[in-house]
């Protein structure tokens, strides 16, 4: 690994792995990190390395990330598989961990390709064992094959619970029930989004499919849920809820819940770019021109990371970054960049017709984002509850760093990324401010776990 | 709005001192540009230290520790202090030598609460620590303190005495007329007939508008804190020949800190951690304490702090206007001293004079080296 690099790629899921391919077809040195042993990200996962028949199970969607990894090995980019990266600063700095040893590099222009992250909604119970995000279940069949053996109970919202409730269909595993939480008003408001979404029909007619499919196979789904709590002693035992103004409960030792997705913000967070508070998809995304340049001069972002768009979008804007990048090198003048970028801002533009349907349609209610239930923990690490947040607020603690300064909450291990969301929330509605007046943690690095002997282990020439 | 006392800043110094006045009946008011301890008195390490103090802040500093002992008597919370005293390593024949030349130094100014330990007691007190160490300096009665709380403690306690605190509310000027400040802010405007500059990493520009700068620097020196531990170390430890501070907090985390500072933004207001820095105070944890070397670091910050050029603060009346005084400087070890120092203030302020020795703190010291 060198200590410099023309641009660096974080990230090598659609949108690291269409830009990486493209600075380096370019001609100029690209290196890119990633913290998983093989190309595709989440949402191409383990691609080079799954059996055809799980590939299959997986759907179409999925397959296409095939060309996507193959472009990117002949490219010629420097790929570092297994390469955390623990920091980055607005003097493009990278700090890197690979095998053990901590790394720091720099770089001409960088492009942050994180991707995204679910939404972490707390309810009651969601820390119980046998809980699990449907990203992570996802995960699991992915790259191993690992399914609930025992039957499972999928709750929440958004395109991906309904897409791993037809995986684990044709995977054979028993989903006992899905338990939608989407309020039933959001289809009032998701109404005049519609025919723009028709735009992009094609999303719509597959998600009709997968909703046929299971209810021909009798798998019972259950809207407008109310009031979804985990219940058990040391492991989950049983799902309860209000449903039809009836309390309701399924025994199950496995939950999957999912909430939609959020961008993985944490890199630019902590290397300071700005944000801003996106009220339609319910989370803060940094600042982006059309370029996916950041408020940082050289920092740039593309993919899920710079706000939710899908997989085909990362792809698109990963390239349209790489002209950026390209061309602040020196590497395309203003008019190649323009007439590159052409072609995928078009299909940019294909994709985009969806979102605000999806976004209106599945939007989560205020009480599951503001943790109703006092008693509900919402930073998980150092147990502080939704209660004594609105305590804090109550005591004159306006904004989310005061509170964490007060009780805690954000300080553990996961640094913020589990209640960060819910904690701008749960402030805003006690204070009675708007969200982006609360503001998130300020991001503290390490962003990943590095050890006191790694860091101690620093290789770099600027050592005093 | 109108009060006795206008006092800027919203860190422990503002508050203390506020409080102090409070305590006496006056009327103040706290201006903040940001919110209650947003810089240095929310975020820094937490040391409640007497060991090693610069001699003109001893006096201070042993009475600040009486208080802090007692803090709940102050400000009904015990800001979650402890008390299982700070050491000063020595690692070979030079550190010893410095630290006895110190242990001597106290003796001869009177003081005897800090005392030279050989290896033994050294290791019955600290067994983790590498066989090295030759002995140390150790100050029993001190301790540490949790900054936020301690803050939100002197907070809470001036509010219910009738301070009023304003956040968001940046100084832009100041002028007097006659007996009365008027402060103007971009809340608008503040009249008191007396001026409290305790702004901290901002001090200067107010020192500045009473016709007094001083070369003061801004700095943020940086900490880490790692996962929690299962309890192994009791003291606070430092090292005569590293800039290092080491203390295991009451819930099992590590807080290292040793003054290495990050980059840092005065008009942003933001801080950037040094990694290549950071990674020397990690060496020193390395050989200190080679068996921590899997402890996951969960955090880095720094927070924004004045150094004066001799370490010291800046404490006393202006000596360009009447009615006004300062209190910053304080050189990233102001936490310890915040209690005294609001009570000095108050002091000065309502009897004209103070009941500790604070002349080499005054404003006009640096009159030859303007920066």
């Amino acid at each position: 690994m060198k200590q410099h690099y023309r641009l660096a790629v974080i990230g090598a899921g659609p949108a690291g792995l269409a830009a990486a391919t493209t600075a380096a077809e370019q001609g100029v040195e690209v290196a890119v990190f990633d913290e998983q042993a093989a190309p595709g990200g989440q949402i191409y996962r383990a691609m080079e390395s799954i059996p055809q028949h799980r590939a299959r199970q997986l759907g179409d969607e999925y397959q296409r990330g095939r060309e996507l990894v193959s472009a990117f090995r002949a490219s010629g980019a420097k790929y570092f598989p297994e390469t955390q990266v623990w920091s980055l600063n607005a003097r493009r700095e990278i700090g890197l961990l690979q095998q053990g040893q901590a790394r720091a590099v720099t770089a001409d222009q960088i492009l942050i390709a994180s991707g995204a992250i679910e939404r972490p909604v707390p309810f009651p119970g969601w820390t119980l064992p046998g809980v699990m995000n449907a990203g992570a279940g996802q995960i699991l069949f992915k790259a191993h094959g690992i399914v609930p053996d025992d039957g499972v109970v999928l709750a929440g919202s958004g395109p991906l619970l309904l897409l791993l409730a037809w995986q684990y269909l044709h995977a054979g595993v028993g989903v006992k029930a899905l338990l939608d939480v989407t309020p039933m008003m959001n289809h009032l408001y998701a109404l005049p989004r519609l025919p723009r979404a028709l735009l992009a029909g094609h999303y719509l007619t597959k998600g009709l499919r997968y909703k046929r499919d299971l209810k021909r196979a009798g798998i019972s789904t259950l809207h407008n849920v109310r009031g979804l709590r985990a219940q058990g002693k040391e492991t989950l035992q049983a799902v309860s809820f209000l449903h039809n103004g009836r309390e309701q409960s399924l025994e199950t030792a496995a939950l999957l819940v999912h909430f939609g997705v959020i961008p993985h913000a944490q890199l630019s967070r902590v290397a300071g770019c700005r944000h801003v508070w996106d009220d339609s998809q319910l989370c803060w995304q940094p600042h982006l021109d059309e370029w996916g340049r950041t408020s940082i001069d050289g920092i740039l972002i593309a993919g899920d990371g710079g706000g939710i768009g899908g997989a085909r979008t990362a792809e698109h804007s990963g390239r349209v970054a790489a002209f950026q990048a390209l061309y602040a090198l020196g590497a395309l003048d203003r008019t190649a960049r323009q007439r590159l970028a052409r072609i995928d801002r078009k299909w940019m533009r294909e994709e985009s017709h969806i979102r605000p349907f999806l976004e209106a349609f599945f939007r989560i209610s205020d009480d599951m984002l503001q943790v109703a239930d006092d008693d509900t923990l919402v930073c998980r690490c150092e147990e502080v509850s939704a209660g004594q947040i609105r305590t804090a607020v109550a005591d004159g603690h306006r904004d989310s760093n005061q509170v964490k300064f007060l009780t805690r909450c954000g300080m553990g291990l996961c640094q913020g990324r589990q209640c960060g969301e819910a904690v701008s929330h749960i402030v805003a509605a006690a204070s009675g401010q708007a969200i982006q007046d609360i503001g998130h943690y300020r991001e503290r690095p390490p962003v990943n776990p590095l050890t006191l002997g790694q860091l101690a282990g620093l290789h770099s020439e600027q050592t005093e | 709005m109108k009060a006795d006392v206008l006092i800027v800043g919203g860190g422990l110094m503002g508050f203390s001192t506020a409080l102090h006045l409070a305590m006496r009946d006056t009327r103040c008011i706290v201006l903040d540009k940001d919110s209650p301890g947003r810089h240095a008195s929310g975020v820094n390490a937490g040391g409640l230290r007497q060991l090693n103090r610069h001699p003109a802040e001893i006096p201070l500093s042993v009475v600040a520790a009486g208080m802090w002992h007692h803090i709940s008597d102050l400000v009904d919370a015990d800001c979650d202090t402890r008390f299982p005293g700070q050491v000063r390593v020595a690692e070979n024949e030079t550190d010893l030598q410095s630290l006895e030349k110190r242990a001597a130094l106290l003796r001869s100014l009177g003081y005897q609460h800090e005392e030279m330990i050989g290896p033994d007691e050294l290791y019955r007190l600290v067994p983790a620590l590498a066989p090295h160490c030759t002995g140390a300096l150790i100050c029993r009665s001190d301790g540490y303190g949790r900054p936020f709380h301690a803050l939100d403690a002197f907070r809470c306690k001036a509010r219910a005495l009738g301070v009023h605190y304003r956040s968001d509310t940046r100084v832009d000027g100041v002028v007097q007329e006659g007996d009365e400040w008027r402060v103007n802010t971009v809340q608008g405007e503040f009249r008191a007939s007396v001026l409290v500059n305790c702004a901290g990493a901002w001090a200067n520009h107010i020192a500045a508008m009473l016709g007094e700068p001083v070369p003061l620097k801004p700095g943020a020196p940086m900490i880490m804190v790692t996962e929690r531990l299962p309890h192994f170390i009791d003291p606070v430890l430092g090292a005569a020949g590293r800039k290092l501070s080491f203390k295991q907090m009451q819930n099992g985390t590590l807080l290292i800190g040793g003054a290495h500072m990050a980059e840092l933004d005065l008009v942003q207001e933001c801080t950037e951690i040094n990694w290549h820095k950071l990674a020397l105070s990690a060496r020193s944890v390395m050989t200190l304490f080679p068996q921590l070397k899997d402890v996951r670091i969960v955090r880095s910050w720094a927070g924004l702090e004045a150094f004066m050029p001799d370490n010291i603060p800046v404490i006393g009346a202006s000596v360009t206007a009447s009615n006004a005084y300062h209190a910053f400087g304080f050189s990233a070890h102001g936490f310890q001293l915040s209690p005294v120092v609001g009570r000095i203030l108050s002091q000065l302020i309502l009897d004209g004079t103070s009941e500790l020795p604070i002349d080499s703190f005054r404003i006009d010291r640096f009159a030859d080296n303007r920066s």
